[in-house]
């Protein structure tokens, strides 16, 4: 993939857009240089080139390549299935153990390695936002899109599992844009309020590693929800990767599925969405004085 | 004015000092800080406030040309990063019509991996480009450069020169109605400068509105139709670049001795040398500031070596009153001197018979080469020349001539035949 081929979408959706001595940008104290909507808009091209850079720079550095989006989510599927499966003999809500694992870990991946990589890209491109304008919030961005791109590629290996464990597509897969939605609402929140948090407390570094262990004790990646005892079910679920893990296999292999852990998972997601997009635009103004 | 295309109103920016200043804050701080609400602790107590901006008001019309000059610390910089919207201002307020674009680092962005046209496209994208204005002027900017038969290189493999000279050349296709240069001028080879310069008046002819910040009165002076001149975070001038250079170099250029020691207070503490005195004077002439064209005059630094570096350069920058940079002299010009730690010398006599009558800058540049400058644009002495006696003697009255010197040349006429 070269960097400066733009799918053809993007192509006749970049038509400029008039920009007259009628349009006035005002930059007062509080206004700072927070962008809007607009800005964001009128500069989308630029989220486009930095993921791309980011999947080209990997793609160039390591000899593996695009195999590492595969590798991440499938390495960990196979201690799993040995330990957890064969050794801890954890259920499965009845599927495979490996392709139940597996779906779990692709969305998790996703999220993980969204939020490791997002929290350290604002902190790691400090060169570029105290000598440039643009919307700062696609630093961030960019990592979790890359993230995206990453999972939609070791979804690859999720349908070879499928394949060899003859298990159907499941129908409720038509609900997978909602899912997607509820882990992209809470890695979004959560990346860009953990990327601005690092420009002022250098402590998130060492903060994140640990917190996405715990976290990923807390989600049902290597066990199914039914060993949750339900009374702490609802409690549990508040984590929105509860949902998005869950919701995921729901979507894709039809196992069982609480509906009211999605639906507590889906506010959650975008509380977190909310007010960490909040948290970035307020400290945004910031970020060139004290990085 | 009529259309004012950049309206600046009371802008201030103010920055904390003292204990502070750390470049983050841990999250220890902010525990202790939150514990100090409670116990009524003035948590602000040791912070000192410093005011880079204050109150500075101006408009620059549309297709305008604006240098913007001040010494080191006028607030420059922090003008054009609030301009170019990277910091907020603490008050004030600006209006700006129309699209910005700064080049205040040139190659930012810019990924070693990727090869010359992934960051064209890359560092143009950050710059504020649009895809469909990279793609139009990619040749131009590939032809401008010069890497043509390198571009699906990556620029890990540039080397520093082709570096500079690529991210300049996007930089330099950027197409918005403002633009504020910093000093990028200022990279590269003396032909790429030029080049540069070329570009950067073809801008300003082309009605766009530039904003250029540089240390570099003639390259103000030819880009630039009038100027903002800053001083100690405030406007101090504006008008014509020509009246505001003028005044400008003869405010900054310190001719007394306390005036440079003033200068001298300032610089930068360097671990290799440091300047005790510089001294400008005239033999025979006990005027310290008013020399005379037909005599010579004498640069004399004085600096003590406390690391020894055969590579040490003791010279200065002659500068005219527009500007204009008429020769720049080392001591080691014509021959290597041994110096071992101690307090040194380096005295220096200008030929008389040599400049036209009128205000000079003497501005020392003493340095490491290649490595560093220890002295460089920090201290300028003013020097103003008249003429009683010397060449041009005879039409002085009636015959200014042009150009900024007048020698003494062997001529000789005689009868032919």
């Amino acid at each position: 993939m070269k960097l400066h081929d733009v799918p053809r979408q993007l192509r006749t959706a970049c038509e400029p857009r008039k920009t007259g001595p009628e349009m006035a940008t005002v930059i007062t104290p509080s206004a700072g240089n927070a962008p809007g909507l607009s800005d964001m808009w009128e500069q989308r091209e630029l989220l486009y080139y930095l993921v791309l850079r980011d999947i080209s720079v990997r793609y160039k550095q390591t000899s593996l390549g695009l195999a590492w989006a595969f590798l991440q989510p499938l390495l960990p599927a196979i201690v799993f299935t040995v330990f957890f499966g064969k050794l801890a003999n954890l259920p499965s809500d009845g599927m495979p153990y490996a392709l139940f694992s597996y779906a779990g870990l692709l969305p998790w991946t996703f999220f993980s390695s969204s939020v490791s990589q997002a929290s350290l890209s604002l902190v790691n491109s400090t060169s570029l936002f105290t000598k440039v304008y643009f919307p700062r919030v696609f630093i961030p961005l960019a990592s979790i899109v890359t993230a995206g791109f990453d999972a939609i590629v070791s979804s690859v290996v999720l349908v070879g599992l499928m394949l060899y464990y003859h298990t159907p597509l499941s129908a409720n897969i038509v609900f997978l844009p909602l899912v997607v939605a509820i882990a992209a609402a809470f890695t979004i929140g959560s990346g860009t309020f953990l990327s601005a948090s690092a420009i002022r407390y250098r402590d998130v570094r060492y903060i994140i590693p640990f917190m996405i262990q715990m976290l990923l004790f807390l989600c049902p990646v290597a066990y199914p929800a039914s060993i949750v005892p339900e009374k702490w079910r609802l409690v549990w679920a508040l984590n929105p990767m509860v949902a998005a893990v869950e919701g995921f296999r729901w979507s894709v292999l039809g196992t069982p599925l609480d509906v009211r852990t999605m639906g507590v998972g889906a506010v959650g997601a975008a509380v977190v969405l909310v007010a960490g997009v909040k948290y970035f635009q307020k400290v945004e103004s910031t970020f060139a004085d004290i990085a | 004015m009529k259309n004012p295309v950049i309206r600046v109103e009371g802008l201030g920016k103010r920055y904390w000092l003292g204990q502070n200043t750390a470049p983050y804050e841990t999250l220890r701080d902010s525990i202790a800080r939150l514990g100090s609400v409670f116990c009524r602790q003035p948590a602000q107590a040791a912070r000192g406030e410093f005011w880079a901006l204050r109150d500075v008001g101006f408009e620059i019309e549309r297709g305008d040309t604006v240098a913007l000059v001040g010494r080191n610390g006028a607030g420059k910089s922090t003008l054009l990063k609030i301009l170019s919207r990277i910091t907020a201002p603490t008050s004030g307020r600006v209006e700006l019509h129309g699209r910005v674009g700064s080049l205040l680092e040139v190659g930012t962005g810019f990924h070693p991996e990727l090869t010359g046209r992934e960051n064209i496209f890359l560092n143009g994208a950050i710059l504020g480009m649009r895809r469909r204005e990279i793609a139009r002027s990619f040749d131009q900017i590939v032809a401008f450069s010069g890497v043509e038969a390198f571009v699906d290189t990556p620029v890990k493999r540039y080397s520093s020169g082709m570096h500079t000279r690529l991210a300049f050349a996007v930089a330099a296709h950027l197409e918005t109605e403002i633009l504020l240069v910093d000093e990028v001028l200022a990279v590269g080879d003396a032909e790429f400068q030029k080049k540069c310069l070329g570009k950067m008046q073809d801008v300003a002819h082309e009605g766009r509105t530039v904003i250029f910040v540089s240390h570099n009165m003639s390259a103000c002076a030819q880009l630039c139709r009038s100027a903002v001149a800053l001083q100690n975070g405030q406007v101090w001038l504006t008008g014509n670049v020509h009246e505001v250079i003028k005044k400008y170099l003869i405010e900054v250029s310190a001719s007394s001795p306390t005036a440079v020691h003033a200068q001298l207070a300032l610089l930068r503490p360097d671990p290799a040398l440091r300047v005790l005195d510089i001294r400008v004077f005239q033999l025979g002439n006990d005027n310290r500031a008013n020399f005379f064209t037909h005599l010579p005059f004498e640069i004399e630094m004085t600096y003590e070596v406390k690391v020894v570096e055969r590579n040490l350069r003791v010279g200065f920058d002659l500068i005219a009153n527009d500007g204009a940079l008429l020769f720049r002299a080392f001591d080691d010009d014509m021959q290597r001197h041994e110096r071992r730690l101690g307090v040194f010398t380096s005295r220096c006599q200008v030929p008389g018979n040599l400049l036209m009558p009128g205000d000079y800058v003497v501005s020392p540049s003493i340095g490491i080469d290649p490595d560093r400058w220890i002295v460089h644009k920090d201290v300028s002495i003013g020097v103003q020349l008249m003429q009683i006696d010397g060449v041009n003697m005879t039409y002085m009255d009636t015959y200014r001539r042009p150009g900024y010197l007048m020698p003494e040349l062997a001529w000789n006429v005689v009868p032919r035949g």
